[in-house]
C-alpha cells in the first residue's frame, strides 16, 4: 500500500554535536531521511544544533533550524511548523530522548503530533532494562542474569548474588556512558555511582559478567506488515567487555556456525517483534559463550545507530533511507533496492567480500586518561575497509587509520614473548598489532586466544599473514611473481613489502607495476552479483575482474578526510560533499575516495562513483590510474579533506597527477614556517616573534630572546598535537624532552605567545584576482586556546570596521603571496591594537560549514568552482556568492552566530577514576561543535550553551574564584549576576574583592584547605553535592605549580561531573551573563536558516540544489 | 584425472548431461519404504505418506515433531500404494531433475487429489502439483540458489525470507499470481511469488486441501520464516479428521 494519507509535514530531529559515541553516522542517516521524505512530496523541517552537518544545509529541508535540541526549543519549532509527525529515529539517542521528553511533557498531544518510525512503548521496552529482560525471557530467549538498582545500597546487595566481576549498565544513556565493569567494591562504588548520575532515571542494571564471550550484532528492519529482514551480521573481534564502538569488527560474522547464526536470527526477529519496533531499523547485540555456545541477548537499540551506518556501508543496503520510507507507510516489498533497480528492499544482502572496521583513538590528547578499553566507549572515529579475504580487508583497514602504529609492522625485532602475550590480555588500542608482534616473538595461536579471548580463527588469520611475511623476508628481491601477487592479495602494502625486502616503498611499487600486478575494482552490490548493479560503489582487490565503468564525461576526483579524529572530522566531510554537489552541477562526473563509514561522503548517492579505499598514496594512485584508464580525469581535489589529502599533494603532483586549486608548491609556502615567514615579510605583515629549534639549548636561547611566555610546537600537524604554552625555562626543558619524541625529524617551533590578545579566524576565497571574505570569527575565549576548542562569534562582536578592513587587506596579501586558488583560512591575534598572523592554512578549515550556514553562502561549493576555473565575479553573477560585498561587510542587522565546542572530558578518567582536567589549551581536544544563531549575541550565546551543555541557569548559586589578574574585570559581570538574583559564593581572595566593590558573597572553603573545624565542606564537595549551579574559575598560576592550580583542576572536574557550566575566562563570563539575561528576558525564539538567508540575502540567493 | 586447462574444463562442463528431461528422482529415492515416528513423548496425531523424490532428512523430522507418523515411500509409488496405508495426508518431496520427466509422480498426484486427501508439496513436489494442475514447467537460466530469497504471499502481502535451490520452475498461468485459474480439480491460484524475478513459488487449490511451495520451509539450519507451513499441513489433516475419514 502506498504511503499513508495525511502526512504532509514531518519534523526530523538530528543528533546534535559530534561526541564520542554519537558521531557523523547520524548526519548520514538524517540526510538520507530528509532526501527520501522530500522525494515523497512531504514538507520537511529539521532541528539540529550541529552546523557542521550536511543535513543542516538549507537545501535538504524546507525549514532548517540550527537550534539546541531541548524540549523548550522543540516546542517552539513545533508551534511554528505544526508538523503532522516527528521522525526521531535517525538522530541517535539524542533524538530519541528528545521525543520521549516531548511526549512526557504532553507537547505531542497538545499539538496533535504523531511519532513515526518509533513508538514510545517500543523505545521504553528496548531501553528499560527490566522490561527488556521480561520480554526476552518471555519469548524463550536468555539474557545475562541481572538486577536493577537505584542506589549504591541496591548495588551492593545485587553483587552478593551475582558475584564479581559485574557489568554496570545505566538506563537511557548513549555510547555506554556511565557503564563499566566492576571487579571489586571500590570499582563498584565508583562506576555504579557515576552510572546512577548519568542515567536520567537514576537507574543501573548490574549484570553477570559475560566478559570474554563472543560478541555479535545484527541489524534488522521491520515494516508495518510485520515483514522482517536481517540486513547485516557483524562480529566483534574484541570479545565482550569492549564497547562495540571500540572493537575491531568484521562483516559478515566469521566464526559462527550456520546453525548458530540461524538461531541468532530467529531470536533477533522474535525479540524485535516482541519489543514492538513497528517500522524501521534496529540493532540487537548478542553474546555467545565460546565453549558452550549459550546464546544471550545483550541489548536492543530501536533506532538507526552507528552500527547501521556501518552495516549500510558494508552491504550497500541504505538502512536510513529505507527506515524513513517505512516510517511513512511503505512496506519493504514496495521499496526498490536502488542498487539493482529491479529487486525489492525485502531481502537480505549477500556479501561476496569481507568488511573490517577498526576504531581510531585520541589518547595522546588526554594524558593521564586510562587507556584500557572497556564498555564505556572512548574512540573518536573509525575506518572501514573492504577486501576479498579477511587478511586483505584487515590490512587495508589498518592502513586506513593513518596512524604510524596502525598497520602491522616488521620494522623492528619483536619484543619479549611473555610480555607481549600478557599485554594481549588487556584490551587496548592496537591490540591486533600486539597479537602480531606476539606471534613474531613465538607465541602460539592457542596461547594468544586464551590470553585475549579473541577467537583463534582471527589470530590464525594474522598468523597466516606472518607466515607469508617470513617467506617474503627470506626471498626478498627474488620473490617469484606469483608470490608477489599473492602477497598483495593478502593486503600487504608496498611500504610493508619494502620493510620485508629491504627496498623502499617506491621501489616495490615500480617492481610490482612493471609486472602488471595492479588491483582491480569490484562493486558492492548487495547481492553478490546475482543481479546487475547500477550504483557504482567500488573497492579494490588483488583479484580478477575489473568493474570500473567507462565514462565519457570529464571527471573530478575528490579525496576525503579519512577516519574522524580530534581536529579533523565531519567539517571536512562537509566540504568534500559540497565539492561533489558543485562539480556535478557544473557538469563534471564526480568520484569520491574515502574510508570513513560514518559519513555522507561515503553514501553512494553523494557522488557518481565511490571508492571505499584507504587514503594512502599507493591506494589513491591506483584509483586515479583506474579512473584515467576509463575516461578523462580533469583533476584531483586535495584541499577539502583536511590534512589527509593535503599531505599527499606533493607526491601526487610528482607522480603526474593534475591537482585542482592551490598548487602543492603554494601549499608548501603556507605550511613551511620559514617559507611562510618570507611571504609575510614580503607583504609587510607581522607574525609573533619566533624561532626554530633543533635542540634543547637552541630552544632555551630562542625563548629567552623572544621572551616568555612562548608557544612551543612541532610543525606540519593538525589539531595542535604536542603544543604547549611555556612560562619559564624549567618547563621548557621538560617539554623539549617530550616534544622531540613527538616528531623527531621535525624541528620544534617557538613563538611568542600573546596573552590578552583577541583571536580571529578568517575563511576566505581567492581566485587569483579577487578576495572574497567568507567570514571573520572573533574568539570568545582568549588567545592560547586552540581555535577548534574556542567559542567564537560571527560577525565579530567587539571589533570595529577598521580592523575588519585590515584583516581583509592582510588576508588578500597572504592569498596572493602564497598563490591560493580556492579556500584559505588564516588565524590572527589582535594584541594591543596590532594585528599578528598566527597561521595560514591553504585549504578548507573546520569552520567552513559554520561560516557557510551563518552567512547563507556555500563556501565549499564556491571553492570547488574556483578550483574548476570559475572566477569570483562569475559566482557573484550566478548568485552563489553575494552580488556585492562579502562576509566582511555583513549588514548591521545580520544575525549573530555563535559556535561552541563540545569536549569529551566526561569520557575519560584516570586509573583511579578521577576525571581528567577540563582546562583548554593550545592542543585541540573537542570532538564536535554546536551553533546558536539569533539576532542578539546574548541569545545566540545562550543557545550555543544550551546546545552544548544544557541551558544556562537563570537562578541559583554561582561560585566564583579567579586568578589575581582577573579580579578587576570580574567585578561587573559578577555584580550583574548578583543583581539578577544569583547567590554568590566565592573563595576568600575573590570574596574580599567582591565585598569591597559592593557585591555580597559568601565565603566557601578552598579544596586545598580541606574541611573546616565544624565540618564545613569544601567547594569541591559542595559542587559534587549539587549545591552550585554555575562555576566561574580562572586558572591560577602556571602549569606545574602546586596548590592553587590543583584546586582549580579539582573544582573544574567536579563541575564536569555534575554537568555544570564552567567558565574559565573573563570573556566567557561576559558572554554567560549576556546569555542568562537573554533567557530571563524570554528573548529566545527560533528561526530557520531559510528565514535567516531570506533576510540576509533577500531574493536571488542561490543555495544550490541538493543532489 | 585433474586439469587446470580452462578449455579442457569448459569441454567437460559442456559434455555433462543436461538436466532437461532427466529423471533423477527415481535414482535417488529410497528403494524401500520406512517410517519416521514422532519423537519420544509426542503422541501420534496424523499419518503422513511421504513420496520420496529426493527427500531431505529435515522434512519428515519437521513433520514428526508435530505428531506425524511419516511413512516414506519410493518415488515411483502409485496412488494405490500411497493411499493404501490410509494416510491423513500425502506429502510430495523435493528432489533433483526435471519435473517433466516425473510423469509417474504426476499421475500419482492426480489420483491422490481426486481422492481429496490433503496434499503438501515442497520444491520438486510443488512442480509435480503444478503439472498435475495442467501447468507447464521450465528450466530457469541460473536457478534460485540461496537463503535470502524474498517470497511474497499474494493473499496477505507478507514476505518471508526463504531458502531455495531449484533449477526448474512452474510456469505462471495466464491469470497471473493471486488470481484463480481453472483446473481439473477446481479453481487454483499461484499463492507465492519470488519478488526478485516474479517466478512462481507457491500453489494452492481453492476447494481441495492441497498446497505446495517451491522453496524450503524445512531449511536447516535456516531461515525459518516459513516453518509454519508444516503447521498448516497439519491443520488440513486435522480438519479432515474432524469431518470423519
Amino acid at each position: 500500500m502506498p504511503k499513508r494519507e495525511g502526512l504532509n509535514s514531518v519534523l526530523v530531529i538530528g543528533s546534535g554535536p559530534i561526541v564520542i559515541g554519537q558521531g557523523c553516522e547520524f548526519d548520514y542517516s538524517g540526510t538520507q531521511a530528509c532526501r527520501v521524505l522530500r522525494e515523497e512530496g512531504i514538507r520537511v523541517s529539521l532541528v539540529n544544533s550541529n552546523p557542521a552537518t550536511i543535513m543542516t544545509d538549507p537545501e535538504f529541508a524546507d525549514a532548517t533550524y540550527v537550534e539546541p535540541i531541548t524540549t523548550e526549543i522543540l516546542e517552539k519549532v513545533i508551534a511554528a511548523e505544526r508538523p503532522d509527525a516527528i521522525l526521531p529515529t535517525l538522530g541517535g539517542q539524542t533524538a530519541l530522548n528528545a521525543a520521549v521528553d516531548l511526549h512526557e511533557a504532553g507537547i505531542l498531544a497538545t499539538y496533535g503530533v504523531e511519532l513515526i518510525g518509533a513508538d514510545i512503548d517500543a523505545i521504553k521496552a528496548g531501553e528499560d532494562r527490566r522490561r527488556f529482560k521480561e520480554i526476552v525471557t518471555g519469548i524463550g530467549g536468555e539474557v545475562p542474569r541481572s538486577t536493577i538498582c537505584h542506589s549504591l545500597v541496591d548495588c551492593e546487595a545485587a553483587v552478593a548474588d551475582l558475584g564479581f566481576p559485574v557489568v554496570v549498565r545505566p538506563s537511557f544513556t548513549l555510547g555506554g556512558t556511565g557503564s563499566g565493569i566492576a571487579y571489586d567494591d571500590a570499582d563498584l562504588r565508583r562506576i555504579a555511582g557515576s552510572g546512577l548520575d548519568a542515567s536520567p532515571v537514576t537507574e543501573v542494571l548490574l549484570e553477570e559478567s559475560i566478559l570474554g564471550w563472543k560478541e555479535y550484532e545484527l541489524e534488522l528492519m521491520r515494516d508495518r506488515n510485520d515483514n522482517v529482514v536481517v540486513v547485516c551480521s557483524i562480529e566483534n573481534v574484541d570479545p565482550m567487555g569492549v564497547h562495540t564502538g571500540d572493537s575491531v569488527t568484521v562483516a559478515p560474522a566469521m566464526t559462527l556456525t550456520d546453525r548458530e547464526y540461524q538461531r541468532m536470527r530467529d531470536l533477533a526477529i522474535a525479540v524485535l517483534r516482541a519489543v514492538g519496533v513497528d517500522t524501521g531499523g534496529c540493532n540487537i547485540q548478542f553474546a555467545v559463550h565460546p565453549r558452550t555456545g549459550r546464546l544471550v541477548v545483550i541489548e536492543l537499540n530501536p533506532r538507526v545507530s552507528r552500527s547501521s551506518a556501518l552495516a549500510s556501508k558494508a552491504t550497500g543496503f541504505p538502512i536510513a533511507k529505507i527506515a524513513a520510507r517505512l516510517a511513512i507507510g511503505y512496506t519493504l516489498d514496495e521499496i526498490r533496492n536502488d542498487i539493482t533497480g529491479l529487486t525489492p528492499a525485502s531481502f537480505e544482502p549477500a556479501l561476496d567480500y569481507v568488511v573490517v572496521k577498526v576504531p581510531r583513538f585520541a589518547f595522546e590528547k588526554f594524558p593521564g586518561a586510562d587507556q584500557v578499553l572497556t564498555t564505556h566507549m572512548k574512540s573518536v572515529g573509525e575506518a572501514m575497509a573492504i577486501g576479498r579475504s579477511f587478511p586483505e580487508a584487515l590490512q587495508k583497514a589498518l592502513r586506513s587509520l593513518e596512524q604510524p602504529a596502525g598497520p602491522l609492522s616488521w620494522a623492528r625485532a619483536p619484543g619479549d614473548r611473555a610480555t607481549l602475550t600478557a599485554r594481549c590480555a588487556v584490551p587496548h588500542d592496537g591490540r591486533i598489532s600486539t597479537l602480531h608482534q606476539a606471534l613474531r616473538a613465538g607465541a602460539t595461536v592457542a596461547e594468544l586466544a586464551t590470553a585475549s579471548g579473541i577467537d583463534p580463527w582471527f589470530i590464525e588469520q594474522i598468523n597466516g599473514i606472518e607466515h607469508f611475511a617470513k617467506r617474503i623476508a627470506q626471498a626478498r628481491f627474488s620473490l617469484p611473481q606469483a608470490d608477489l601477487a599473492a602477497a598483495k592479495s593478502i593486503g600487504f602494502s608496498d611500504a610493508q613489502l619494502g620493510q620485508l625486502t629491504g627496498l623502499s616503498a617506491e621501489q616495490v611499487t615500480t617492481w610490482r607495476v612493471e609486472r602488471g600486478i595492479r588491483p582491480v575494482y569490484h562493486m558492492v552490490d548487495t547481492c553478490a552479483a546475482e543481479f546487475a548493479a547500477t550504483t557504482p560503489y567500488l573497492y579494490s582487490s588483488y583479484d580478477e575482474g575489473n568493474e570500473v565503468p567507462a565514462s565519457d564525461r570529464p571527471k573530478v576526483i575528490i579525496l576525503g578526510s579519512g577516519p574522524n579524529r580530534i581536529g579533523q572530522g565531519i567539517e571536512f566531510d562537509y566540504a568534500c560533499v559540497h565539492a561533489c554537489f558543485a562539480a556535478a552541477q557544473a557538469g563534471f562526473e564526480t568520484v569520491m575516495v574515502n574510508c570513513n563509514p560514518e559519513t555522507v561522503s561515503t553514501d553512494y548517492d553523494t557522488s557518481d562513483r565511490l571508492y571505499f579505499e584507504p587514503l594512502t598514496l599507493e591506494d589513491v594512485l591506483e584509483v586515479i590510474a583506474a579512473e584515467q584508464a576509463a575516461g578523462q580525469v580533469v583533476g584531483v581535489i586535495v584541499s577539502l579533506g583536511g590534512q589527509t589529502p593535503l599531505g599527499l599533494a606533493r607526491s601526487l603532483a610528482a607522480a603526474g597527477v593534475p591537482i585542482l586549486g592551490t598548487s602543492p608548491e603554494a601549499i608548501h609556502l603556507a605550511e613551511d614556517r620559514s617559507e611562510f615567514s618570507a611571504v609575510l615579510a614580503a607583504a609587510g605583515l607581522l607574525a609573533p616573534r619566533h624561532g626554530t629549534a633543533m635542540s634543547v639549548e637552541d630552544a632555551a636561547a630562542i625563548a629567552t630572546e623572544i621572551g616568555y611566555p612562548v608557544l612551543v610546537r612541532p610543525s606540519y600537524v593538525l589539531g595542535g598535537r604536542g603544543m604547549e604554552i611555556v612560562y619559564d625555562e624549567p618547563t621548557l626543558h621538560s617539554y623539549m624532552r617530550r616534544a622531540t619524541q613527538a616528531s623527531p625529524e621535525h624541528p620544534v617551533l617557538i613563538d611568542r605567545f600573546l596573552d590578552d590578545a583577541i583571536e580571529l579566524d578568517v575563511d576566505a576565497l581567492f581566485d587569483g584576482h579577487e578576495l572574497y571574505l567568507g567570514g571573520v570569527m572573533e574568539h570568545i575565549e582568549e588567545a592560547g586556546i586552540h581555535s577548534g576548542d574556542s567559542a567564537c562569534a560571527l560577525p565579530p562582536i567587539t571589533l570595529g570596521r577598521e580592523y575588519i578592513e585590515e584583516v581583509r587587506a592582510c588576508t588578500e596579501a597572504i592569498a596572493r603571496g602564497v598563490g591560493v586558488r580556492g579556500l584559505l583560512n588564516v588565524q590572527y591575534a589582535l594584541a594591543a591594537g596590532v594585528l599578528y598572523v598566527l597561521e595560514a592554512n591553504p585549504r578548507a578549515s573546520r569552520t567552513v560549514p559554520f561560516v557557510s550556514k551563518a552567512t547563507a553562502v556555500p563556501l565549499a561549493k564556491a571553492a570547488t568552482r574556483i578550483m574548476l576555473g570559475a572566477s569570483i565575479a562569475e559566482l557573484r553573477a550566478e548568485g552563489m556568492l553575494v552580488s556585492s560585498g562579502d562576509g566582511g561587510t555583513l549588514p548591521f542587522d545580520a544575525p549573530i552566530a555563535v559556535k561552541e565546542a563540545v569536549l569529551p572530558f566526561n569520557r575519560f578518567a584516570d586509573k583511579s577514576g578521577a576525571g581528567v582536567d577540563t582546562l583548554l589549551g593550545p592542543e585541540m581536544r573537542s570532538t564536535g561543535e554546536v551553533m546558536g544563531i539569533d539576532e542578539l549575541f546574548g541569545t545566540a550565546y545562550a543557545k550555543s550553551q544550551a546546545a552544548a551543555y544544557g541551558a544556562l541557569p537563570v537562578k541559583g548559586r554561582a561560585f566564583v574564584s579567579v586568578a589575581s589578574k582577573d579580579k578587576r574585570s570580574m567585578i561587573f559581570p559578577v555584580k550583574r549576576l548578583a543583581d539578577l538574583g544569583f547567590e554568590i559564593w566565592a573563595t576568600r581572595g575573590t570574596y574580599e574583592v567582591l565585598r569591597r566593590n559592593g557585591v555580597h558573597a559568601t565565603i566557601v572553603r578552598k579544596h586545598s584547605d580541606g574541611r573546616g573545624p565544624a565540618g564545613e565542606p569544601t567547594i569541591v564537595e559542595r559542587v559534587l553535592a549539587g549545591q552550585v549551579d554555575l562555576v566561574i574559575n580562572t586558572p591560577f598560576g602556571w602549569p606545574g605549580e602546586p596548590g592553587p592550580r590543583r584546586d582549580g583542576y579539582e573544582i573544574r572536574t567536579a563541575a564536569v561531573r555534575r554537568g555544570l557550566p564552567c567558565v574559565t575566562t573573563m570573556a566567557g563570563l561576559a558572554a554567560v551573563v549576556q546569555g542568562i539575561e537573554a533567557i530571563m528576558r524570554n528573548e529566545v525564539g527560533v528561526r530557520s536558516l531559510q528565514q535567516h538567508a531570506a533576510r540576509l540575502r533577500g531574493d536571488g540567493a542561490q543555495q544550490g540544489t541538493a543532489s | 584425472m585433474t586439469t587446470t586447462d580452462p578449455d579442457e574444463l569448459r569441454q567437460r562442463v559442456l559434455r555433462s548431461p543436461s538436466m532437461i528431461g532427466a529423471d533423477l528422482a527415481s535414482v535417488v529415492s529410497t528403494p524401500e519404504a520406512y517410517v519416521v515416528p514422532p519423537p519420544a513423548g509426542t503422541p501420534v496425531r496424523y499419518r503422513v505418506a511421504a513420496v520420496d523424490l529426493g527427500i531431505k532428512t529435515a522434512t519428515p523430522l519437521a513433520m514428526a515433531r508435530l505428531g506425524c507418523e511419516v511413512h516414506v515411500l519410493p518415488a515411483t509409488s502409485t496412488a494405490g500404494q500411497i493411499l493404501g496405508a490410509d494416510p491423513d495426508g500425502v506429502f510430495f518431496s523435493n528432489g533433483p531433475g526435471d519435473p517433466a520427466a516425473c510423469g509417474y509422480a504426476v499421475t500419482a498426484m492426480r489420483d491422490v487429489l481426486a481422492a481429496r486427501v490433503p496434499v503438501f508439496g515442497i520444491c520438486l513436489g510443488s512442480q509435480v502439483l503444478g503439472r498435475a494442475l495442467g501447468l507447464d514447467t521450465y528450466k530457469l537460466r541460473f536457478g534460485h540458489r540461496g537463503v535470502n530469497q524474498p517470497v511474497q504471499d499474494q493473499r496477505t502481502a507478507k514476505v518471508h525470507i526463504t531458502s531455495h535451490n531449484h533449477g526448474f520452475a512452474v510456469a505462471m498461468p495466464a491469470a497471473g499470481a493471486g488470481h484463480a485459474f481453472e483446473t481439473d480439480f477446481g479453481p487454483a491460484q499461484v499463492t507465492h511469488v519470488n519478488l526478485n524475478d516474479g517466478v512462481v513459488e507457491g500453489l494452492a487449490l481453492a476447494d481441495r486441501p492441497a498446497f505446495a511451495v517451491q522453496y524450503h520451509p524445512e531449511a536447516a539450519p535456516g531461515p525459518h520464516d516459513a516453518r509454519g507451513l508444516f503447521g498448516e499441513f497439519c491443520a488440513l489433516m486435522a480438519q479432515r479428521q474432524g469431518r470423519g475419514a
